[in-house]
């Protein structure tokens, strides 16, 4: 599969993936998309570039460990759904913030919050699943 | 911050007004469980901190279920919904007597095992991830109990299975493979049935919401295709509960993990079997409970007898315990075969008393193999010499699991028994006490061998053979304050039966007459 074309195509390709998965993140609030089919194109995106360059490099690439970033993703879900403790509003009621940034209104909320979370739990589970598929493939 | 203009009127799908944050407790426990899960994930190599994180939140948790307990004895049925919406739309968190009952007596076990696990479980047992397994189960587990939602408690089952995966092949071992792929494969068929009759029931009354089925299912009656969906539904957790005659997984599978978690899966997750059929039978559907009960007390009377007749035929403790774990199963199973509310008092006694009950004796299977470095009665022996204050805790545990008195077995026994005969259901009367008699055989056996015999099998009488120096963490608080736990808390409900009588009662109530957990999710229009 190392092909020189392959590996010099990889990190792009992989950047390109990585980008996409973040558009079909944000889109999800009201379009098809959303964090768990985001996710998984960033997971696509890591098991390519591992795939053509080595596991090790993608681990040098995302610092994190994996496993570390879909607990991280966990967190942030659930810390989420507590926002609206403070409003007197049952669990996980939607929380909308209209902030103005460079004269554009941005709608930022907490189900975006939960959808990232849901976002790096798949990337990191998914994710540690290809790697270490990959790397047994390897040795 | 400019809101956008909305002329819709809110208050027809939401709900407005505050809550209250005492209502917060029902979803406590989930929040605790997954954000302690997520922490001990993200310190996982950090093997020393990962007990402290988990036994914190774990205490946190069994505070919050007592919390929600004494709110839902105050107050009655608490109700939240997620987001804010209305039911049936939103989904609901719904904490009765029964449900908060179990969650609290979830949470101690939990408490327990991870206590014992600090000792019980190594430095690789911890990076692999048992306690974030051991939360999340939690999550899944309190989740089940909680929830008021049938769909959201397939996911709650999900969550629990997969933990339950993981802390099952925690040590790689072959036999522990073979033990996952058996316990794998049946508890997944076994979700995929309740997610089949999941879908059709939604086909036919057009809600999931749990309040919302029991009052469509109460006016449609038992019409045929409900009946399909209630076998469905009995045959998926006859499954989970490991009822005869879909119980062969657990003895195949609950010996092989370590055995704190051999313990925690005892305690916990047959008993939310039971709880589904509990919940699904009595308060969702009653007619399908009615229409099924002579079947359902075959099931139970033969559960109970083939457990315990697996019990006395093992040499494995862990595979003793395990078909005890069945026969307790069928004991529940005749609560709910009589269905009178005494029966289904005795039925949720009965799952606090096993919860606890079997939790304590796999631990004390532990700490058997520590004092005589065998799970074999063939092998064990000289154990009373060995140690006699931990003979005495596990004759106490014995008795109690035998339904002797003075110990926590003996009073749902009572109100079963009771319930049967006033039913006139003699034959579960007599199973129910048959199989007592055969559990303190079962028990006296394996006292008898690993306690009174001298040594291993052939030891001639009077003959005292020196037991190997036994692993120094058998003395440990590590192992004593779980057990001494578990055992305080079985004596006490042998011996002040009150409290858990009237809460069992209070539970088996709000299944039977589900006014009050109706109105507590719709609001008091309902009738």
């Amino acid at each position: 599969m190392r092909t020189v074309i392959f590996r010099t195509i990889a990190p792009y390709l992989a950047a390109l993936m990585v980008l996409f998965s973040v558009f079909v993140l944000l889109r999800g609030h009201n379009e098809p998309g959303g964090g768990f089919i985001g996710g998984l194109i960033a997971a696509s995106a890591l098991a390519i570039y591992g795939i053509a360059c080595g596991v090790a490099a993608v681990r040098r690439a995302i610092t994190l460990h994996p496993m570390s970033l879909s607990a991280a993703g966990l967190l942030m879900s659930a810390l989420s759904g507590l926002v609206s403790l403070f409003t007197g509003q049952p669990f996980m009621t939607s929380q909308w913030w209209y902030v103005r940034l460079f004269g554009v209104e941005v709608p930022l909320s907490t189900p975006m919050i939960f959808d990232i979370g849901v976002y790096l739990v798949v990337v990191g589970s998914i994710g540690s699943i290809a790697l270490a598929l990959e790397e047994r493939e390897s040795d | 911050m400019a809101a956008p203009d909305t002329a819709v009127d809110l208050s027809q799908a939401m709900r407005l007004e505050p809550v209250l944050l005492g209502d917060w407790l029902v979803v406590a426990p989930l929040l605790l469980t997954i954000l302690g899960g997520a922490l001990c994930l993200i310190t996982r190599k950090n093997t020393q901190a990962q007990p402290k994180i988990a036994i914190i939140i774990l205490t946190l948790l069994v505070l919050s279920c007592a919390g929600l307990l004494a709110r839902v004895l105050d107050q009655g049925v608490v109700t939240m919904v997620a987001g804010a919406w209305l039911p049936p739309f939103g989904i609901a968190f719904t904490a009765d007597a029964l449900g908060a009952t179990l969650a609290l007596t979830s949470s101690l076990v939990a408490l327990a095992v991870a206590v014992y696990g600090a000792v019980d479980i190594d430095r690789s047992g911890r990076r692999y991830g048992f306690y974030p397994f051991l939360l999340l189960l939690m999550t899944g587990v309190c989740g089940a109990f909680l929830t008021g939602d049938i769909f959201n408690l397939y996911v709650w089952f999900e969550v629990l299975l997969i933990s339950s995966f993981g802390l099952l092949v925690l040590g790689n071992e072959r036999a522990q493979l073979d033990g996952a792929v058996k316990y794998a494969i049946l508890n997944i068929i076994a979700t995929t049935l309740f997610l089949i009759a999941t879908g059709l029931l939604y086909g036919i009354v057009g809600t999931l919401n749990m309040a919302d089925i029991a009052i469509k299912a109460r006016e449609i009656g038992m019409e045929g295709p409900l009946v399909t969906v209630a076998v469905l539904y009995f045959l998926a957790f006859a499954m989970k509960a490991a009822a005869f005659p879909v119980n062969f997984w657990l003895p195949a599978s609950y010996h092989t993990p370590r055995i704190v978690v051999s313990a925690v899966f005892a305690g916990l997750l047959t008993k939310v079997g039971v709880y589904a059929l509990l919940r699904i039978f009595v308060l969702l559907m009653p007619d399908a409970r009615a229409a099924l009960a002579d079947l359902i007390a075959l099931v139970a009377i033969l559960t109970m007898l083939i457990g315990v007749f697996g019990a006395l035929a093992q040499t494995d403790i862990r595979r003793m315990l395990g078909y005890l774990v069945i026969s307790g199963i069928g004991s529940m199973l005749a609560g709910l075969a009589i269905g009178t509310t005494p029966a289904l008092a005795g039925a949720i006694f009965y799952a606090v008393h096993s919860i606890l009950v079997m939790t304590a004796l796999y631990m004390a299977a532990g700490v058997m193999r520590a004092l005589g470095g065998s799970y074999s009665l063939r092998e064990l022996g000289g154990l009373y010499g060995a140690n006699p204050t931990f003979a005495a805790v596990f004759l106490m545990l014995g008795f109690a699991v035998a339904g002797l008195p003075p110990f926590s077995g003996f009073w749902p026994k009572v109100l079963l028994v009771d319930a049967a005969l006033v039913g006139g259901h003699g034959w579960i009367a007599a199973s129910i006490l048959i199989t007592g008699l055969l559990t303190t055989i079962a028990i006296g056996r394996v006292w008898v061998f690993a306690f009174w015999r001298g040594g291993a099998e052939g030891t001639p009488d009077g003959y005292e053979k020196a037991l190997a120096v036994p692993d120094p963490r058998v003395s440990g608080a590590g192992i004593w304050l779980p057990l001494g736990l578990l055992l305080g808390l079985i004596v006490l409900l042998g011996v002040q039966p009150e409290f858990m009588m009237q809460v069992a009662g209070r539970g088996a109530a709000s299944l039977g007459e589900p006014l009050g957990y109706l109105r507590s999710v719709f609001g008091d229009a309902i009738q």
